[in-house]
């Protein structure tokens, strides 16, 4: 008898071409303008960030778009030790909820300009921008967050949005 | 068992590439629809289920964001299923019967331009024997053609009848994307695709998004005076592998339609799931319809094929011919799986 067939190979591929949908399409335009742009829900009034055209509280279709401030908060964070990513700062290096003022959703992004360790709750920072010869349709214009030195923002003022 | 009735149907006006839109921004708009043409109050909806394939956008738990559309707050009772929403109607008549609820949200919806549908359903295969081949749906579809042709003696003229018609009917079906006035002979000058399937007997890629709202108990004459009821409604599967099947006759079309009660009277309207023109043949066979039955007036799955919704669009289609088109009793068809390997039944009734 020969040996039995324990593991057979079977190459899957597929490939797709994605659209951004209308929302996100506006959304990525702004950030080729050097503006971060979300939707207004029209019942809760709530600022999506990035926004999907849609309310996922009410479930209608969220078409005002309100620009948002570039500075926020850090509503909680990981510290990451492992690198695996080209553009992330060296380990460790933080990854925050960044909850821009103006939003009601928190983006997640990297935090740096400051040692992981320093990281905190009600952190202040603001985004930093690639060189502007390099933005393109992605949210990675933004490259990261960093502390502005104002002081921590009061724990009130995002914790709804933990 | 307790009456359910059908009170609402929305469709999107199908697109064959949707390129703006994503699947929220396709489904918002035809969920809110149906509510509205129901009357009843979004809150107050009990149970809510839809039908997806994550496999057509490439992105596992895609269906999560699609609840996006239906706004899921404060929490509501939710479902989903990976197959046409056909059956996710099926769920939601089944929760419909305990007795507690008495309303329920069905949405399906699929986006099919954003890949190669004929591949990528090749992974619903079994992954040893018949998937590493990828025996794409074409070709599947083809085989059962053939099998067909040689089994019942019909003939490719007898298919192309089916096309063409159906190319015909979707012509005054506004959510149609493919459409015109066609013959049997303009479908038999086309080239194959696969012997013996031509373009016209093969479904065109489409975006779309359907929902349906079910109602049932005290809530119906609040509505509605004219609820379209579902009379009997029942689903059976074959076995996966197609080489075990006899592809020429869809047993468990034949087996759903005796639970379903389609013989105990006389049938108006089917609106049957045939994505190929013959599987309208085999289907017709199975669901015991005769000459006097109109068959898929709004083009079928021929002339608008957003996967994942087409088999409940087919419900929302035969409900509409009675609830406005004078039918007075119809039976709606879907199908999932290769070569029509699992298929549901409903008689509709006004």
């Amino acid at each position: 008898m020969s040996e039995p067939v324990t593991v057979m190979n079977a190459p899957i591929r597929l490939d797709f071409e994605i659209g951004a949908g209308t929302a996100q399409s506006r959304y990525l335009k702004g950030l080729m303008e050097g503006k971060i742009r979300g939707q207004r829900c029209p019942v809760c009034k709530k600022v999506y960030l990035p926004p999907r055209g849609s309310c996922p509280t009410d479930g209608v279709p969220t078409e005002e778009e309100v620009e948002v401030a570039e500075t926020g908060t850090v509503t909680t964070f990981c510290v990451v030790n492992i690198a695996f990513s080209d553009r992330a700062p060296e380990v460790p290096y933080v990854c925050g909820q960044v909850l821009l003022d103006g939003a009601d959703t928190a983006l997640l992004a990297l935090v740096a300009g400051i040692k992981a360790e320093e990281c905190r709750m009600g952190l202040r920072v603001k985004a930093v921008w690639m060189p502007r010869d390099e933005w393109k349709y992605s949210s990675e214009n933004i490259k990261w967050f960093e502390p502005t030195g104002e002081p921590d923002a009061d724990y009130d003022t995002y914790k709804e949005y933990l | 068992m307790r009456d359910v009735a059908i009170v609402g149907f929305a469709q999107s006006k199908h697109l064959a590439a949707d390129t703006h839109r994503n699947e929220v921004e396709i489904l918002m708009p035809v969920v809110a629809e149906a509510i509205e043409r129901s009357g009843v109050d979004r809150k107050s909806i009990g149970f809510t289920c839809s039908g997806s394939c994550d496999y057509l956008i490439g992105a596992p738990f895609s269906f999560v964001q699609a609840l996006d559309a239906v706004g899921a707050w404060p929490p509501i009772q939710e479902s989903h299923v990976e197959m046409d929403a056909a059956w996710a109607l099926y769920e939601a008549w089944v929760r419909l019967q305990h007795g507690d609820l008495d309303s329920a949200l069905v949405y399906g919806f699929g986006k099919t331009s954003m890949g190669d549908v004929t591949e990528i359903m090749t992974l619903q295969l079994d992954p040893y024997y018949l998937a590493p081949l990828w025996p794409d749906t074409v070709s599947l579809a083809a085989l059962q053609a053939r099998a067909y042709l040689e089994a019942s003696g019909k003939s490719e003229r007898d298919t192309a009848e089916v096309a063409a018609r159906s190319s015909r009917d979707a012509a005054s079906n506004r959510n149609a994307v493919r459409s015109g006035d066609k013959s049997a002979d303009d479908v038999l000058a086309e080239s194959p695709v696969v012997s013996p399937l031509r373009p016209s007997d093969c479904p065109p890629v489409t975006d779309g998004a359907a929902a349906v709202i079910l109602a049932a108990g005290d809530l119906v004459p609040r509505l509605t005076d004219r609820p379209v009821w579902i009379r009997g409604i029942a689903h059976n599967v074959e076995p996966h592998s197609i080489g075990t099947r006899d592809l020429a006759q869809s047993r468990s079309t034949r087996a759903a339609a005796e639970k379903a009660g389609v013989s105990t009277g006389k049938i108006d309207v089917a609106e049957v799931h045939a994505q190929y023109s013959h599987e309208e043949l085999i289907l017709s066979d199975a669901l015991g319809l005769t000459n006097g039955v109109t068959m898929n007036p709004s083009g079928g799955a021929l002339g608008a094929n957003p996967v994942m919704a087409t088999g409940l669009i087919r419900v929302g289609e035969a409900a509409s011919r009675i609830a406005s088109d004078g039918a007075s009793r119809a039976v709606a068809h879907a199908a999932q799986g290769p070569c029509l390997q699992q298929n549901l039944v409903c008689v509709l009734e006004g």
